[in-house]
This record gives C-alpha cells, sequence and structure tokens, in this order.
C-alpha cells in the first residue's frame, strides 16, 4: 500500500488523523497496563534480595526508559524540524516535552522510594542520578525556553538547539553505570548479554514500558493538536473548522 | 492472588507498603493529572478558536 506521508506532514492534514488515532493509543495504554500491573503483583515472585521493595521496578525502570527516549525522539524531530523547517516536526518535539518531564520526574520519585528502603539514603551525588537529573533539567529549560520566545519560528529554533545539545547526555545516562563506580545498581538488560533476571518479571516491566509508551503517544497527540489548534487559530482552515458548527 | 496469603499480606508488601504503594500511587497521580490538564487546554484552544471563527 502506498501512502503519501507527505500529505500528512502539514498541520491541516494531520489534525484529524491525529484525531482518529488518540482513543487506539489510550486504548492500547489501559491494555498493556492492567497486563503489567497483573504481572507486576500477582505472577512476579518475591525477590529473594529485595523482598516486595523490588516491585518498584515495574514503574521505575520503565519511566527512566521513557525519560530517554522520548528526549531522543524529542530530539530527532527538533532537529527534522531545523532542518526541513517543518512547523508540524516542531510542534511534535513540543508536544513531547511535558511527557518526558513527567518520566524523567517519576524515575526520579520513584528510584528515591527505592533507594531509601534498599540502599539507607534517599539520594546520592553518583552519576546515574545526577545524570538524570540533568535530563530533568534539559527537559525543564526546553519547556522554558520555548515559552520565553513569543515568535513561533523563532523559539522552535532556540528549542532545537537546547534539545540536540542535550542529547550528548543520554549515553552518559545509559552508560553510567559502566563508565563509573555508582551506587546505583548496573543495567538489569543488557542489548549485548542475556538478561540477568527471571522472564517474568521482565515481562511485568515490558508491559509496563509499552503502556507508558502507548500512553506517551496519545497524550502528545493530543497535545500537539491543542498546539496546532492554538497556532494556527488564525488560519483559513481553522477557522472553517470551527465556523460552520454554528 | 497467586502467592499472596491473604489481602492484608498483599496491602502490607512484606513491609514496604508505603514506598512500593507511593511509587505506584504517585505514578498513577500524574498520569492522571496530565490527562484532565490536557482536557482543560483542548477545551481552551477550541473555546478560542471557535470564537475567533464565529466572530
Amino acid at each position: 500500500m502506498h501512502i503519501n506521508w507527505f500529505k500528512y506532514s502539514s498541520p491541516q492534514t494531520f489534525y484529524p488523523l491525529a484525531g482518529k488515532m488518540i482513543p487506539w493509543f489510550y486504548g492500547l495504554a489501559v491494555l498493556f497496563a492492567l497486563a503489567g500491573l497483573y504481572v507486576s503483583f500477582a505472577l512476579a515472585p518475591t525477590d529473594f534480595q529485595q523482598g516486595e521493595a523490588y516491585r518498584i521496578i515495574f514503574v521505575h525502570v520503565p519511566a527512566a526508559w521513557m525519560s530517554m527516549f522520548i528526549y531522543i525522539v524529542m530530539a530527532g524531530w527538533a532537529a527534522f524540524g531545523l532542518a526541513l523547517n517543518a512547523r508540524l516536526s516542531a510542534m511534535m518535539a513540543q508536544a513531547l516535552a511535558p511527557t518526558g518531564a513527567m518520566f524523567t520526574f517519576l524515575a526520579l520519585v520513584t528510584g528515591s522510594l527505592w533507594g531509601k528502603p534498599m540502599w539507607g539514603t534517599w539520594w546520592v551525588w553518583d552519576a546515574r542520578l545526577t545524570s538524570e537529573l540533568i535530563l530533568l533539567f534539559l527537559y525543564l529549560g526546553f519547556i522554558a525556553l520555548q515559552s520565553a520566545i513569543d515568535d513561533p519560528r523563532r523559539s522552535d529554533r532556540a528549542g532545537a538547539v537546547l534539545a540536540l545539545v542535550g542529547v550528548v547526555n543520554v549515553p552518559i545516562i545509559y552508560f553510567s553505570v559502566k563508565w563509573w563506580n555508582t551506587l546505583h545498581q548496573g543495567s538489569t538488560i543488557s542489548m549485548t548479554a542475556a538478561p540477568k533476571m527471571v522472564t517474568i518479571m521482565l515481562l511485568g516491566m515490558l508491559f509496563m514500558a509499552l503502556a507508558f509508551w502507548m500512553y506517551s503517544i496519545a497524550v502528545a497527540l493530543v497535545r500537539v493538536r491543542c498546539i496546532i489548534l492554538e497556532r494556527e487559530r488564525s488560519t483559513e482552515w481553522v477557522k472553517n473548522l470551527f465556523g460552520e458548527e454554528k | 492472588m497467586m502467592h499472596w496469603g491473604s489481602w492484608s499480606a498483599f496491602f502490607s508488601m512484606g513491609g514496604y507498603a508505603f514506598y512500593v504503594w507511593f511509587s505506584f500511587g504517585i505514578t498513577a497521580v500524574s498520569l492522571f493529572i496530565e490527562v484532565i490538564a490536557l482536557r482543560n487546554r483542548r477545551s481552551e484552544a477550541i473555546r478560542l478558536s471557535r470564537l475567533l471563527a464565529q466572530n
């Protein structure tokens, strides 16, 4: 099947398409969350070292994955918008930032709630925790910078530069547990070695990660539709969309 | 419940109830707040667009 992707690259054609996709992604998010919670609490066994406290992993790790993944996608859209001067790409980057910031915040808070009973402290300035905190500041900086500049084209460009510079932080977060001696444990799942964990625990994390992923797509689409309306309010197509229904 | 003897055992999470339920709770609350905030932003955006289109 041939799809003309360029047709959907304008806010005008993307707006109704996004509207149709949102309920599907919300639905998938709910299904994966139910499966993930069932595995997390009903199927996954008690950890022999950490008891029941380890169950925090089922929100902590997926939230941390999303915090990094969303940043990379956001920077990708920002770069695309910068290179091609594409309005919609810049809007997508803008739509992802608050959700990415939220998952970064959740990774930090749930990590803290896990650190207290296991390490005896809410916070340490080790490389993993510090670089994740920097990620939160990068998201907040991106949001603040974009909202501080009134002209949308200029604010898109400034935001894109910040997002791209900040990308270096993502591999630092990911490899921090290897490069430095951290209190934070090493990767549970490696792309090169067999997972060091029970399959059912892995499945729980996978379902929760998929739930967060689908949720992120859904809310980013809702937000990009808001941004489209806010920015293109005075264009003909928005006026036609809302003018008819008197 | 698969391996929990009782509901109270489930809720107490082997003594880690505060940490486990706070983690899942704050996650659920955050997602809920984001969805509600977006709903408000959307209705405001629609209200303003409609205002502009019909005047």
